[in-house]
């Protein structure tokens, strides 16, 4: 009996923990006084239980856990939602409406942000950034950005090729929201397969970067986060056209299906139909083409437990035909007729993303990506053939946490990949599966100040690669104010794929040689290579205004590489490196904001990309010596109670000499001087911002009309000895003008 | 004899939540601006034991989580203390306050006012 008692006695217990909230409602004002606020009404969203503060501005209600939004709300001043997690007291302070316009004006956000406190070398590039050139897809984003060159890979497709510290697209590990993706199969189209409107952030870093997404990534990593369902616009609608008859539709649809759950539908396609020889050579200046590109998003958020979830859905069908002016592949696909090209690429993709913070303990989490991709190309270049199927299976399970203290912060995990090629060139099957498994940790040391270390290691098995260690180091100290000294070096390993990533080879007659058998991948052993890096960041003040300067010089230091060699105009060869190949890059920035919205970054780049090839040690062909980058923006200042207002933007792009490789050997007719003229190219947008629902944006592209006179060598005799479409360092298109319009409702 | 047990067992219940390895906690600090938010953390994340410290500019609250058995409220806040900023009505030291910046004065009435649009609580840089 006397149990109940103590069981009666700890009730009382139990009712206390049926807590009470209280808290303090002030008025906001110049001085900061603390002016309570007496009559206030304070009560809980979608419920009847609320108050009314006293003389002191002071409330007390009943509270529960699930009861998050306070509503706070006096006549005369703006109604507040505050969100309350626990019973803490609250403390808040109420504007009046007069104070609202001047609440609005706040400071701007930096389209493209460096990071003076991370390890790795990042930088974060936003939408904002990428409605600088508003065309059109993720290969064209970087048009704005000093550290990604952007050049065309051939003369036929109009496909364009991406670079960092010199090194082409293979070598950077390209991500969609930390799931590598651009890779295999979908090498070299695959950045024109993510439509711009889609991606709301880009993360660029340049050196090994982290451990955590793979070892395949050498000269640097790309990641780009997608637009969300919950934060993006719930009606989109953005149309563009150029005068060259390209035509862009994207639309997004987002909705909230239930208290956890959204949905988002983009649909994007794109179609070009004109046909345009400006240097008369009787070949398309640019492919004729379409494609419809369509993703659904679900995303799940339940913040009290702590879980987050994406599931996505892809399907992509992109159409292709390049060549001769006159050539109709219904009648001459694969004969001497005329030269013509057609790519088909069908693509679908299902990814999900599972993540779990721990409320309790927010510093733990868990996080699941799962992705399977089925990419298949088929296509011709005159009478080459080239089919390619690939399945792609990624697994990658990370959980974080810290050790002692979050200044001590580990991930770790382990990852599964798996990819199946079906792949023909000609007649011959190059067929092949490889999969790897691995573990990883990294260890991140900040000591909130000055240092800042992250070390990675991981540990990988794969059926062709071997077992390998895969160490990554990045180092961030601040000696002084607004500064960052950055040192970082790691090791990256893959395989080539040698067709795929060099698929410009086949519009040409060059015969292709791959002289190694030994090798796992196509005879070849897989790419090796280190990378070292420093930079150094300070920002300062010039005139009183913003500014910011960056030097950094990066070496990639090849132990083994798939040396693709064009030396011989009437060969491509494939062979493992003998001796030495190394990227060396160096890039001075300075970004400054001379004045009030606007914003001026000037960039200079020093690469010495070279190769020991059989024909001796070279620097490596159309890799410019010298770059030089300006880019200005303006913004007026926004009026009105639409905030309209003009943004201005212009970029200007030179770039030195390049090499050719060797055309000694062809006859007088079809030989190339040993190195390209230089090149400089301008680009200017401006967008009209009517409303924050709709703006209009006008450019042009290469103003100055600078192109390339004679980009396809043979192009007289396209089934001869000589004819090649590789000889491209600039713009074969002259100039070009587009218009767009974009509508949101938010 | 059963009373006693009770009586054990509800204190060792006490005791051993007071024992937690993940105790959490908020308390007020007072501060103003990014950089009473950079020093806030680093102060209390120095005091051994403390595993998470978040200090938000706009509620001037510092979520914690410690382990209970290596240290307590008491020291945290004077580790909050000695670099220089009050807490739940205890004044740090003058000395510890006239080290901070002039504009972390958050005791000077002009110095709030000029912060009193410094509402990001993501604004670490």
């Amino acid at each position: 009996m006397k149990h109940i008692l103590y069981i009666m006695l700890c009730f009382p217990l139990v009712l206390f923990s049926q807590k009470k909230i209280t808290g303090t409602i002030l008025e906001a004002n110049e001085n900061n006084k603390s002016l309570a606020l007496a009559g206030a009404n304070v009560y809980w969203l979608d419920t009847s239980i609320g108050a009314v503060t006293d003389m002191d501005g002071k409330f007390s209600l009943p509270y529960e856990a699930n009861y998050k939004k306070l509503i706070v709300s006096y006549v005369g001043f703006k109604t507040d939602t505050i969100t309350v997690n626990s019973a803490k007291a609250i403390k808040h302070w109420l504007r009046p409406t007069s104070d609202l316009d001047a609440v609005t004006l706040t400071s701007r956000k930096q389209a493209t942000s460096k990071s003076y406190m991370q390890s790795q070398n990042v930088f974060t590039v936003s939408s904002g950034e990428l409605l600088k050139a508003a065309c059109c897809n993720l290969a064209e984003s970087f048009e704005t950005n000093p550290s990604i060159d952007v050049n065309f890979a051939d003369a036929v497709s109009g496909t364009r090729q991406i670079k960092m510290l010199g090194l082409t697209s293979p070598y950077i590990l390209i991500a969609t929201e930390n799931i590598p993706s651009i890779r295999g199969a979908s090498q070299a189209f695959g950045l024109s397969f993510i439509p711009g409107t889609w991606v709301e952030s880009i993360q660029i870093t340049k050196g090994a970067g982290s451990v955590v997404n793979g070892y395949e990534s050498i000269a640097g990593q790309i990641n780009t986060e997608l637009v969300k369902p919950t934060t993006d616009n719930k009606l989109f609608v953005n149309l563009f056209g150029n005068v060259a008859g390209r035509f862009e539709l994207n639309t997004h649809l987002n909705t909230k299906v239930s208290n956890k759950w959204s949905t988002g539908l983009y649909l994007h396609g794109n179609a070009h139909n004109q046909r345009h020889d400006v240097n008369h050579d009787n070949f398309l200046d640019m492919p004729l083409y379409s494609q419809i590109n369509l993703m659904n998003r679900w995303q799940y958020t339940n913040l009290e437990k702590g879980w987050v979830s994406f599931i996505n859905l892809k399907v992509l069908n992109d159409e292709k035909q390049m060549g001769e002016l006159d050539f109709d592949p219904e009648t001459d696909k694969l004969t001497e007729n005329a030269w013509g090209s057609e790519i088909d690429t069908k693509r679908y993709e299902i990814s999900s993303k599972l993540g779990y913070v721990n409320p309790e303990i927010p510093y733990q989490s868990i996080g699941v990506q799962t992705a399977f991709s089925h990419h298949v190309q088929d296509s011709y270049f005159g009478l080459n053939q080239y089919d390619i199927t690939h399945n792609s299976l990624y697994a990658n399970a990370i959980y974080n946490s810290i050790i002692s203290d979050s200044r001590h912060k580990v991930k770790t995990g382990v990852s599964y990949t798996y990819d199946h090629y079906d792949e023909m060139v000609n007649l011959e099957d190059y067929g092949r599966t490889e999969h790897s498994v691995g573990a990883f940790f990294e260890y991140n040391f900040d000591n909130l100040d000055k240092l800042n270390v992250t070390a990675g290691l991981r540990v990988d098995h794969h059926n062709l690669l071997g077992n390998f260690v895969t160490p990554r180091v990045h180092a961030r100290y601040t000696p002084w104010e607004k500064s960052a000294i950055r040192a970082s070096f790691g090791r990256g390993k893959r395989s080539a794929n040698i067709f795929t990533e060099n698929q410009q080879m086949f519009a040409t007659s060059r015969s292709i040689n791959i002289l190694n058998t030994g090798g796992n991948i196509y005879g070849l052993d897989p790419e090796i290579a280190w990378n070292y890096g420093v930079s150094y960041l300070q920002g300062f003040n010039l005139f009183g205004r913003k500014a910011d300067v960056t030097f950094d010089y990066y070496k990639t230091d090849f132990k083994n590489q798939v040396v693709v060699d064009y030396e011989n105009p009437q060969d491509i060869s494939f062979y493992n490196l003998e001796g030495k190949s190394y990227a060396n890059s160096f890039q001075a920035e300075l970004n400054y904001n001379p004045f009030n919205l606007f914003d001026l970054r000037l960039a200079y780049k020093f690469y010495d990309v070279k190769t020991d090839y059989k024909s001796g040690k070279l620097e490596k062909p159309l890799v410019p010596k010298n770059r030089f980058f300006a880019n200005a923006s303006y913004e007026t200042v926004a009026k009105g109670i639409n905030n309209a207002h003009w943004k201005f933007d212009a970029t200007f792009n030179w770039v030195s000499q390049q090499r050719f490789s060797s055309t000694a050997s062809n006859p007088f007719q079809y030989q190339l001087p040993e190195y390209s003229p230089t090149i400089g190219t301008l680009n200017a947008q401006v967008t009209h911002v009517f409303s924050p629902k709709f703006e209009v944006y006008l450019g042009g592209e290469n103003i100055t009309n600078v192109r390339q006179d004679q980009p396809i060598l043979g192009a007289d005799d396209p089934f001869g000895a000589n004819f090649d479409s590789t000889f491209v360092y600039g713009p074969i298109f002259g100039s070009n003008y587009y218009m767009g319009l974009r509508f949101k409702i938010i | 004899m059963k009373k006693l047990l009770i009586i054990a067992i509800l204190l060792t219940t006490t005791l051993s939540f007071s024992q937690n390895k993940n105790e959490r906690a908020t308390i007020e600090v007072d501060g103003v601006c990014a950089m009473c938010k950079a020093r806030i953390e680093k102060g209390a994340i120095r005091t051994k034991g403390v595993k998470s410290a978040v200090w938000s500019v706009k509620t001037h609250e510092l979520s914690l989580i410690y382990d209970a058995r290596k240290t307590n409220l008491d020291s945290i806040k004077s580790s909050v203390l000695a670099v220089g900023h009050d807490t739940m009505g205890l004044k740090a030291t003058d000395e510890a306050y006239a080290s901070l910046h002039p504009c972390c004065r958050y005791r000077d009435i002009d110095v709030i006012d000029d912060h009193k649009d410094d509402q990001d609580d993501n604004n670490n840089e």
